[in-house]
């Protein structure tokens, strides 16, 4: 099902007679995206995500219900979520529907075979015989690669467990080009750094545009080292502090995270660290002019709702940008779109 | 011909001589080529053998050639391990293990979350990657886990 790369490590999975899974190294020149699995970001070159970006922005009018599309007349869309996620789920409904295709829902997972202890390679065997693409959202680590390997038809991944959600950076990525800029970007991401699947997976992304980044967290949540470690290898700059006062005059895009209560044993640190964090009309005095502030949302209180009319605030945007940019990845892996 | 003395005192007719294993690796080594009660040769092994490098462990599997990729595996938790082929009481062939690039139902993947611990019908699958830095780690292909430390801790 992959296509369009050649790799030194796939080479030796052939050899032990392993099916082949993509890590993603390297990639032919010519770039195909009919029938291939939508996994990790780390699957994409920057030349391949411009693609797509590119092709998104095609769609944009499509997205916005100005223009209508008959792209994906015929097809079926099955959208597998086995943990709740109203967003994705509603943002590639709205995505496939205004392409003109159909979408086939799981449903509730306790009404389905799941509840009967089906596995989900079985169930991914069975839902490819039924539609032509598969959304995967599930509660384990890695579980949209392995379906990918049991999958007769594409298989985009809406999140799994805790490591990867490449939409939503996609939509990110869409988001800050769209809204500021991708070249030269300086941009800060703070709250919870340590357990955000969201931020690690948008600095992977980034570092193939050779963004300026700073990390702002309290000492408990910040970015895990290797990642830190693997950015410097890239020769990305990196700066880490726990203010958003420090920075904030020095920074293109902010994109806030939640920190969750969770986290804390203390409540009281919490609520320490919770106001310390929080973007104000008065932190953005001294921000640019230009500075564009995301939030994968739902947001908490991180944000004022003060912030919310200044031209500072796209994270409603960026929510927007969601539907784009799926409707780019269901076209392209269905090859409606070359 | 150091060696041949050595393996004149194991004499074994036919098989595989695994030598030079780090001290403590041996039934390790055994469970990394899946050797259980139910494999029919006839295995020896050594713990704490003295060696011109210090300690090593020796295990010895009479009645079977096992085959590179195979062998290999041990690599994983006994990098400077050697395996003699003995066919009529000679080497017929000595060769140092190499680390395998990739490995598959060999060792359990740390993250409780992953895929591969659940009941789906896949087998662990890793890349296997050494750097001067953090030496051999193991970076899971279904959750990108990496495993640096343990690994015998965890074969399956």
């Amino acid at each position: 099902m992959v296509h369009g790369r050649s790799s030194g490590c796939l080479i030796n999975f052939k050899k032990f007679g392993a099916k082949v899974i993509s890590l993603g190294t390297l990639y032919e020149s010519r770039m195909s995206y009919k029938n291939r699995h939508v996994i990790s970001m780390k699957d994409f070159s920057r030349k391949e995500i411009d693609y797509i970006l590119d092709t998104a922005e095609k769609l944009e009018p499509v997205a916005r219900g100005e223009e209508r599309s008959r792209l994906l007349d015929g097809k079926i869309v099955a959208l597998l979520f086995f943990e709740p996620s109203t967003r994705t789920r509603l943002s590639f409904e709205v995505a496939a529907q205004r392409l003109g295709g159909q979408v086939l829902n799981l449903g509730s997972v306790e009404a389905s075979s799941v509840m009967k202890g089906e596995n989900l390679a079985d169930t991914i065997r069975v839902i490819s015989k039924y539609a032509d693409l598969i959304v995967l959202r599930h509660p384990l680590d890695g579980s949209a690669r392995m379906a990918a390997e049991f999958a007769s038809v594409p298989i985009i991944n809406g999140g799994d467990g805790s490591v990867h959600h490449p939409t939503q950076t996609f939509l990110d990525l869409y988001t800050i080009r769209r809204e500021s800029h991708l070249d030269d970007l300086r941009i800060a991401m703070a709250g919870d750094l340590k357990y955000g699947r969201t931020v690690h997976s948008l600095c992977h992304a980034l570092s193939l545009y050779g963004t300026e980044m700073t990390f702002v967290s309290p000492p408990e949540l910040k970015m895990p080292s290797e990642i830190v470690r693997d950015l410097q290898k890239n020769k990305i700059s990196i700066k880490e502090t726990d203010s958003l006062e420090e920075i904030i005059g020095d920074i293109d895009v902010l994109y806030m995270t939640r920190v969750q209560r969770e986290r804390f044993p203390d409540p009281e640190e919490y609520e320490k660290v919770k106001n310390k964090l929080k973007i104000t009309g008065d932190l953005l005095k001294n921000a640019d002019p230009n500075l564009k502030i995301l939030h994968p949302l739902p947001r908490v209180n991180e944000i004022s709702p003060e912030v919310d009319a200044t031209p500072h605030a796209r994270y409603f945007q960026q929510a927007f940008y969601g539907v784009p940019i799926r409707m780019a990845l269901l076209a392209l892996a269905m090859g409606v779109i070359e | 011909m150091k060696e041949k003395r050595d393996l004149k005192v194991q004499a074994i007719e036919r098989g595989t001589v695994i030598d030079h294993i780090k001290a403590g690796q041996a039934l390790n080594v055994l469970r990394i080529l899946g050797i259980s009660s139910a494999f029919r040769a006839t295995i020896s092994f050594v713990m704490n053998a003295p060696g011109g490098k210090g300690k090593k462990d020796v295990v010895k599997i009479e009645g079977k050639e096992l085959n590179v990729e195979e062998l290999n595996r041990i690599a994983l938790i006994a990098p400077k391990a050697t395996i003699n082929i003995i066919r009529d009481y000679e080497v017929v062939q000595k060769n140092s293990v190499a680390l395998p690039s990739y490995v598959e139902g060999v060792v359990r993947c740390i993250n409780s979350n992953c895929i591969s611990n659940s009941n789906e019908p896949i087998k662990s699958k890793f890349s296997v990657l050494q750097s001067e830095e953090e030496g051999v780690t193991l970076h899971c292909l279904y959750c990108e886990h990496v495993i640096s430390e343990d690994l015998a801790e965890n074969l399956l």
